[in-house]
């Protein structure tokens, strides 16, 4: 099949971005940025707090980790609940014993069914943040903008009305989004997204309804793309965040405090035979005096004030 | 085009490993080792190319799209200043649009001394179904943007996102290009069959790319690190026989990320120290290569 003379067309060729979101900017060129507490490096854990219900839902696409056998899967269905009662607790029992606060990005259903465990977590002093309805609440370029919409208000009411406040942050299911995704956020009042992964600081993005920040929760780095997708061991998983956390504390020797997302999945990094590894990991690092532990809207509050 | 010759397109007349002519490279190195970082821009909402999707999921892909982005910001600047530091230039594979939308990472890469090939123009536009026409268009906005840009003359090409059409070799090579990194027959360069002038493949690899590392045999960083040593051993033992080539093909988006490019740098230091290594640039590899071999344009 031949091309169409078009194809050689390239509208958006220009200096600068193909779109309006952000302006380029080299993470090196930027004015350096000041953890508080002085630390050089601050890691930001985000765990994903999901439920599946039984019967997915394909459009605008399955959301990974979703119902793979005929009805009743109940393999899957059960073994994502086992995140949602035993492997949370053993996460957030791992950051409690280094007085860790971290975020949460909490489908607002689970806000619903279980608000035991919202309240641990907030006890705990952990942030909540907006994750969609459910894992059936997948957004992508298909989805009508009335629906996502009512998608992303349906998402941050439910979880408000448990939690008493709105939640600051989201987390779209997969980082997927629509053209109308960082809009629709700005309009509903979210203070920061996580879904690009393009930088290793925050930064701000434009929308047609004005900004919202980006603080990329760097897929590459979280237990699904180690563990489930690249078949990696919990001990290299460990590794690999030691490398990244020296790695990023000798670059902030030279250009200012650094971030390291950590994602985690409760029903992957929370069996009994991956925590005990985790938990090491989290008590060296939290040994080290230049790295601290933060929750993602005391990294945006930081950064923004020295904007 | 008929049937037989779509099944054997007669790239090259087979050479067996055993009793080739020596190949010496200066110094009496045995293996000649480039590093090709790809230097990429990926569009977020491109046009369809009926052949080839360019994103896996609906346009915006945010992952697929920001993760490429992560190159230009971050990781680009990562990964040059450890090769720089490590004595290693970079043979760049390069989106020529790159030039337009971010001349400051192409800039970075000249000042470094670095040298430039095409990539096509974006890595989300294939060359399935072009016409001749619309493929000589690409290879002359490469050449004449790169130059303008650089100063530099390409020499060489990698076809965006390894498409190609049966004329690509036969339109390089009538550009006067010298050199294709689309071709993985050998470990040594080859003088591909043309219908004027010359082109050498040159080694490059799927094998040893990060992207096959990393996604295909699902390497971790450490474990890419050994595999690249092991790989760089080998050829350099081998290469006392004849001179052997590696390269290192890289995506900054890769390898750059923050729990890759520490052991990483392993690699280089370990090539760097070893003594064998002809660490150069792959035009500077062909240019050696038909020295010995015979320069036919």
């Amino acid at each position: 099949m031949s091309l169409d003379a078009s194809y050689l067309d390239y509208p958006k060729r220009r200096h600068g971005m193909d779109h309006d979101y952000y302006p380029y900017s080299n993470l090196f060129d930027r004015k350096p940025v000041q953890w508080p507490g002085d630390k050089k490096l601050m890691i930001w854990p985000v765990i994903s707090l999901e439920y599946f219900p039984m019967v997915p839902n394909d459009n605008p696409f399955r959301a990974p980790g979703h119902m793979q056998t005929a009805y009743p899967d109940y393999r899957h269905y059960t073994a994502r609940e086992y995140g949602t009662r035993i492997g949370i607790y053993r996460l957030l029992g791992a950051f409690e014993k280094v007085g860790a606060k971290i975020s949460v990005a909490t489908n607002s259903v689970i806000a619903q069914r279980y608000p035991q465990l919202i309240e641990d977590i907030i006890s705990g002093g952990h942030e909540i943040i907006a994750h969609s309805t459910d894992m059936n609440g997948t957004i992508a370029s298909g989805l009508a903008e009335a629906d996502e919409k009512a998608l992303i208000e349906g998402s941050l009411t439910a979880l408000e009305k448990v939690i008493g406040t709105r939640p600051r942050g989201w987390l779209s299911i997969a980082r997927s989004q629509s053209f109308n995704t960082a809009k629709l956020l700005a309009e509903a009042g979210v203070d920061y997204m996580c879904d690009w992964a393009n930088d290793e600081l925050p930064y701000a993005f434009q929308t047609d309804s004005g900004a919202i920040t980006n603080i990329p929760l760097n897929h590459e780095l979280s237990d699904r793309q180690i563990i489930n997708v690249q078949q990696q061991s919990v001990d290299s998983y460990a590794q690999q965040m030691t490398d990244a956390a020296n790695w990023l504390l000798a670059e902030a020797e030279q250009n200012g405090g650094r971030m390291l997302p950590m994602h985690l999945t409760p029903y992957i990094m929370g069996l009994p035979y991956r925590i005990s590894s985790f938990e090491k990991l989290i008590a060296g690092v939290a040994e080290h005096n230049d790295i601290g532990f933060a929750r993602g809207d005391a990294i945006l509050d930081s950064w923004k004030a020295q904007k | 085009m008929s049937d037989v010759q779509k099944s054997d397109p007669g790239l090259f007349d087979y050479a067996p490993y055993r009793g080739r002519p020596k190949i010496e490279w200066p110094d009496g190195k045995t293996c000649a080792v480039w590093v090709a970082p790809n230097l990429e821009f990926y569009e977020l909402d491109p046009a369809v190319n009926p052949h080839r999707k360019s994103w896996p999921k609906p346009h915006p892909d945010v992952v697929g799209y920001s993760h490429r982005d992560h190159a230009n910001r971050v990781s680009h600047w990562r990964m040059a200043e450890m090769m720089t530091k490590h004595g290693f230039p970079g043979s760049v594979s390069l989106s020529v649009a790159l030039c337009d939308h971010i001349p400051e990472v192409v800039e970075d890469a000249n000042q470094r001394g670095w040298e430039f090939f095409s990539h096509g123009i974006y890595n989300t536009r294939y060359s399935y179904g072009m016409d001749e026409a619309q493929e000589r268009a690409i290879i002359e906005d490469s050449i004449e943007t790169v130059q303008r840009a650089t100063g530099q003359r390409i020499k060489g090409w990698l076809a965006p996102a390894l498409t190609h059409t049966p004329r690509t070799l036969d339109l390089l090579a009538e550009y006067g290009m010298d050199y294709t990194c689309d071709l993985y027959h050998d470990d040594q360069p080859t003088d591909v069959k043309v219908k004027s002038g010359q082109l050498t493949a040159i080694p490059y690899s799927l094998e040893v790319n990060d992207h096959y590392g990393f996604f295909i045999y699902n390497m971790s960083p450490r474990e890419y690190a050994d595999t690249l040593i092991r790989q760089y051993d080998r050829l350099a033992e081998e290469g006392a026989q004849s001179g052997t080539v590696m390269c290192i093909p890289l995506h900054s988006y890769l390898i750059g990320q923050p729990h890759r490019i520490g052991p990483f740098e392993a690699v280089l230091e370990h090539i760097a120290a070893d003594g064998r290594a002809w660490i150069t640039k792959a035009g500077d590899i062909v240019d050696a290569f038909r020295k010995q071999t015979g320069d036919l344009s």
